[in-house]
């Protein structure tokens, strides 16, 4: 007798669930990343420039809002897929045991993990449209490039999105959460080249940044949004494509270990 | 999607030797059962004795350590797929989903099974109306009572019109009037030919539904067999109560090796014979003892023990 195959498309059933319950309060998940740019833009413009004129990037000269908008979509993308798949999928599991009605469908223990993580980068990607839009309105997008933030987005929400996943797999309270954001998302969202450029740092410094997926997604939002893509960016997607592909199977085998009793 | 070895002889659920532990404590040791087509069987047993587990292995949500397990005459560990999608399961805890509306539960519940759109629209209107939620489609979770959530869990769980279906407690929390009217329904859904593997410790309704059922304890199955049947072979047809017995009463009964059980202060004898166990009763507590007919209770308590389980 054949086994049954543990991944089908089955799984787009599990990410239509979370797409329909986000479209009911679209409202409210539509308005952060639409107002987030806004606030930041203007706080940085307006009191910032006056400390920083100019910020060299990639042999750029650009002004310090030009530098930091394409961040703000990086950072975007990083804490969507990550909250999902950690504050979010953790209730979804733990609270409201949807993961145990799941598994008493056809649906597989993979199906349902890969759906979450999917989810995650498809929200990353919703709102780093929306942002993406305001920024431009705003005047910093001069480039057709930007569409390829679309992939970016993706793939960044993919990795963001995994790790959440990974973190929710051996997290045993909702409490825990604290931990991995306080002590590796948020400096990770300071130091990848987000709100000053690397080449500042000492070499120690900035070779540690390098190591971090925020850092190899923001560059890739910099270079999109200023149309500045070329075959460097290809290596940015390779280091971000090499995150998920550590992580997703490591969510996999936890939540595996966790829900398979 | 049926095999072609799914001849209609063969048993809808078969385990043979089933085993689980975790760790040192071996959960599920050793248990074997059939459930035709169209049947209607009970897992009974205390609380701990291993009816979960086993029910979860059922439906492939615990892999087994040992044994075989065949549905349909297909083995859950490899037509897993296959398997499920003939399955309803109603878990035991609350497990609808919170963002979704009465309808929405249905209907997204149906979409894990790949059933189309329009397919499940139908069928949720149709399950809804047979559970008396037609005017609650548009209520949200927190809105449902205990009963009415319990009814949902039941209606989503047939969504994809399942061949077994299995409920682990259904009835367990309820109140008389929704514990009722779900018990209607089962029986509805009985009468449907829908087979039916559960567990519950509600022993009379236990007894009035299940065509056949068996009771587990330490994860081994002590007893299998019709409710009556069992009453019969376990208790006799009837059964003296007494409340703080005279301890002579006792002595005379082990004297003449009596079929009785101790609880408390309470103690029961079981016999077919009506006039010899009056005469007892005449006997020793002719104030304090009451006769009764023997129930699946009785067969449960003896075949498992008084002692209280935590």
């Amino acid at each position: 007798m054949t086994t049954d195959p543990r991944f089908t498309w089955l799984f787009w059933t599990v990410w239509r669930r979370n797409l329909f319950v986000y479209r009911r309060i679209w409202t409210i998940n539509f308005l952060p990343p639409m107002l987030e740019p806004v606030f930041y833009l203007l706080a940085f413009g307006l009191g910032f420039s006056g400390l920083v004129r100019e910020v060299h990037w990639n042999g750029q000269t650009l002004s310090y809002t030009e530098f930091f908008a394409p961040s703000m979509l990086a950072a975007t993308v990083m804490w969507q897929a990550f909250l999902e798949t950690s504050y979010a999928s953790f209730v979804r599991m733990f609270y409201q045991k949807t993961y145990d009605a799941l598994l008493a469908t056809p649906l597989t223990v993979e199906e349902i993990i890969i759906a979450e993580i999917v989810w995650g980068a498809t929200r990353a990607v919703i709102a780093a449209v929306l942002m993406l839009t305001v920024i431009a309105l705003l005047g910093y997008v001069p480039s057709l490039h930007a569409l390829a933030i679309l992939p970016i987005a993706f793939l960044g929400g993919l990795a963001f999105g995994a790790m959440g996943m990974a973190t929710t797999s051996v997290t045993s309270s909702i409490d825990m959460f604290n931990l991995p954001i306080f002590l590796v998302i948020t400096p990770m969202f300071l130091f990848s080249g987000t709100f000053f450029p690397l080449t500042g740092l000492p070499a120690w410094a900035s070779g540690m940044a390098q190591g971090l997926p925020l850092y190899h997604l923001a560059e890739l939002t910099r270079s999109a949004c200023l149309g500045l893509l070329d075959a460097s960016s290809l290596w940015h997607m390779l280091a971000l494509a090499a995150c998920a592909a550590i992580f997703i199977p490591l969510s996999l085998a936890g939540m595996r270990r966790r829900l398979v009793k | 999607m049926r095999s072609a070895n799914d001849a209609t002889d063969q048993p809808v659920l078969e385990l043979t030797d089933v085993r689980k532990a975790y760790g040192d404590f071996e959960a599920v040791r050793g248990v074997s059962f059939a459930v035709s087509r169209g049947e209607c069987f009970g897992l009974l047993g205390p609380n701990g004795a291993g009816k979960t587990t086993t029910i979860r292995m059922i439906y492939g949500f615990s892999p087994r350590c040992a044994g075989e397990i065949r549905l349909f005459g297909q083995d859950i560990a490899t037509a897993f797929r296959r398997v499920k999608a003939r399955l309803g399961v109603c878990q035991q805890g609350n497990t609808l989903d919170p963002d979704l509306s009465v309808l929405e539960n249905l209907l997204v519940f149906a979409g894990y099974f790949g059933i189309p759109r329009a397919e499940a629209k139908a069928r949720a209107e149709e399950l809804l109306a047979f559970f008396a939620l037609e005017g609650k489609k548009r209520f949200q979770y927190e809105e449902l009572s205990g009963g009415m959530a319990r009814r949902l869990m039941l209606a989503r769980a047939i969504v994809n019109r399942p061949e077994l279906l299995i409920l682990d407690e259904p009835t367990t929390g309820l109140d008389p009037q929704s514990r009722n009217t779900l018990w209607d329904r089962l029986l509805d859904l009985k009468r449907q030919g829908m087979t039916i593997l559960l567990t519950t410790h509600a022993m009379e309704e236990a007894e009035r539904f299940c065509d056949r059922l068996c009771i587990i304890d330490h994860g081994r199955v002590v007893t299998e067999g019709d409710p009556a049947g069992l009453v019969a072979a376990h208790a006799g047809r009837h059964a003296l109560e007494v409340e703080s017995p005279e301890p002579a009463m006792a002595e005379h009964l082990a004297a003449a090796g009596a079929r009785f059980d101790r609880s408390g202060r309470r103690l029961i004898v079981y016999g077919d014979d009506k006039a010899a166990l009056l005469a007892l009763r005449e006997r020793f507590c002719a104030e304090s003892g009451f006769l009764r007919p023997a129930t699946l209770e009785d067969v449960f308590l003896r075949a498992t023990g008084r002692e209280l389980r935590e």
